[in-house]
């Protein structure tokens, strides 16, 4: 075997333009993809629970072929074949300073309605978790759907959604390579341009992995933080000693107590 | 011991008087779930500063009935009309039609409601509670609704809690919050579902105590309650429910000396 340290060293640390580049479409593409994805995810969920039948149908014939086929043929579908069957081809955008090709355009709205699909399960679980006393309280006083909604339901919502949407985003930083079958020159295709100039596969692929460590380890320290600073309100609510606390607690604690 | 309170309703600007002098009216109201009949024709006319205690066996529909007063339930047949206008419904070609979400949400304003489980904004400190929907519904500005909300918390005796979570808060606390809830939009007609019945024997006491001073200032109630002291001496009528009727109704000295039927003679004579 015959690894070639100085070449793996260089390209780990003074990596080039180009790969730099790809990183940066990576990190681009897995934000703005999960975001549009939570975003069209939440009115999924609520396609989903609605009252209206058809949009119901809708939502859940949406969700059932977003999750059950691979999100590669999703990516290849909506950009080759799209554009094959004559039905829509990609153009670059040019914003002035800067262009969005027709592949990256692409690759981020496959990401995206892909993405959509998984948070719309999870927002979903996440709404039913919440009480539907606070639903009901909500209504009592008056309060419309949209802002009972924004208002009690969502929020409370949200300790539900955040870790499996922090789960999300490391599975979605990886799911960017798939794009690189359409052409988007994020950090794995970068990599397999150089490989195919240099041949040094074993080296590069060991820089790249390494690189996709790095991010899904930042991530991973991010979505901590926030998981601990997002739970702070309730979960400091809820340790309090409160009448719940104080009598079952008691009750409970001390029964088990006095068997042990 | 908790101070006792005072002049809740000043704190909202006084009584908020009722449009019309038949404040609640519910005529031959139907309801089922599914395949189970479970008002069978309910009629009850409820005028202004009456307070109506509401007693029957458990499954009888007294929730069920209270909760339609606001249309949380949709109801079969029947109409419900609060301070004059029908409830959850308008007529559209001789037929009834739900009405606009936006409607019935406009409805609701007027009518405050209490659970038996309180439904506190778990998320909301107390005050967050009680200015959540003027702000949001009413378009409060904030530092009025603060105001109002902190004079309320402090007439049902929590001046002190107002930053406290409802974790943090006893049963008891929790309910006076959501009384204090209810009545920050002013609402001209009160409904109460078994408002006691989840508290711990020592905090009944504080509850009641609030629902008889509000009672006393003159708010329109609709209670459902097996506490007998307080209807006794609060209520104007008793109405006992059964099998989703009404069986019979009456002042409390009446209806608790002299029933007229057995079905409820056996029901007291179980919860006295
Ligand atoms: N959401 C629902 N779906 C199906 N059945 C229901 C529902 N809510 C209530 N019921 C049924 O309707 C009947 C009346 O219930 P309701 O809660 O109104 O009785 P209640 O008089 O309030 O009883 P309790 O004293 O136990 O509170 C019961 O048979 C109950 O099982
Ligand atoms: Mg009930």
């Amino acid at each position: 075997m015959s690894f070639d340290w100085p070449f793996f060293w260089h390209y780990l640390f003074r990596p080039s333009g180009a790969y730099l580049h790809g990183l940066m479409l990576t990190v681009v593409l897995s934000v703005v993809a999960q975001s549009l994805g939570t975003i069209l995810g939440l009115f999924a969920a609520l396609g989903r629970m609605s009252r209206l039948t058809p949009l119901r149908l809708v939502v859940r014939a949406y969700i059932w072929i977003m999750r059950g086929t691979p999100l590669l043929v999703q990516i290849v579908f909506i950009y080759t074949g799209l554009a094959a069957g004559g039905i829509f081809r990609f153009q670059d955008i040019s914003l002035g300073f800067m262009t969005i090709p027709g592949n990256v355009q692409a690759g981020l709205l496959a990401l995206s309605l892909n993405e959509a699909a998984y948070m719309a399960e999870i927002i979903r679980a996440g709404i039913a978790s919440v009480d539907h006393g606070q639903t009901e309280a909500a209504k009592s006083l008056g309060m419309t759907y949209g802002q009972l909604m924004r208002r009690i339901v969502l929020p409370q919502a949200a300790r539900f959604v955040i870790p499996p949407l922090g789960n999300e985003f490391n599975a979605m930083l990886k799911n960017t390579t798939l794009v690189s079958v359409i052409g988007v020159p994020e950090l794995l295709l970068t990599t397999e341009t150089l490989t195919s100039a240099t041949f040094r596969v074993f080296e590069l692929y060991s820089v790249v992995a390494l690189y996709y460590l790095t991010l899904t380890t930042i991530w991973g320290w991010v979505q901590a933080r926030i998981e601990a600073k997002f739970g702070q309100s309730t979960a400091q609510a809820e340790v309090a000693p409160g009448f719940g606390e104080r009598f079952f607690g008691r009750a409970i604690f001390g029964a088990a107590r006095s068997k042990a | 011991m908790i101070a006792p309170a005072q002049n809740i309703l000043s704190s909202i600007g006084g009584l908020p008087e009722p449009a019309n002098d038949e404040v609640v009216q519910a005529i031959d109201v139907r309801k089922n779930f599914g395949r189970l009949e479970v008002l069978k024709g309910v009629s009850l006319t409820v005028r202004r500063g009456e307070v109506v205690v509401i007693i029957g066996p458990s499954g009888s529909g007294k929730t069920t009935f209270v909760r339609c007063i606001n249309h949380l339930e949709k109801i079969q047949g029947g109409r419900i009309f609060v301070n004059g206008h029908m409830i959850g419904y308008r007529e559209a070609r001789g037929r009834l039609v739900e009405d606009s979400g936006r409607n019935i949400a406009r409805q609701r304003r007027e009518i405050g409601m209490v659970f038996q489980r309180f439904n506190l904004f778990h998320h909301k400190t107390a005050l967050g509670n009680v200015i959540e929907a003027p702000i949001q519904v009413l378009g409060m500005k904030r530092n009025e609704a603060v105001g109002v909300g902190r004079d309320l918390l402090a007439r049902v005796g929590l001046a002190s809690k107002a930053d406290a979570y409802p974790a943090q808060l006893s049963g008891g606390q929790q309910q006076r919050v959501a009384i204090a809830r209810a009545l920050a939009m002013k609402p001209r007609l009160m409904l109460f579902d078994e408002p006691t019945s989840a508290l711990d024997p020592e905090m009944i006491g504080e509850v009641l105590e609030v629902m008889r001073e509000l009672a006393r200032e003159g708010m329109t109630m609709i209670v459902v309650s097996h506490e007998m002291g307080f209807a006794r001496e609060v209520a104007d009528r008793v109405v006992m429910m059964d099998d989703g009727q009404i069986l019979e109704e009456g002042p409390p000295a009446q209806l608790f000396g002299q029933p007229a039927h057995k079905r409820t003679q056996a029901f007291l004579s179980k919860i006295l």
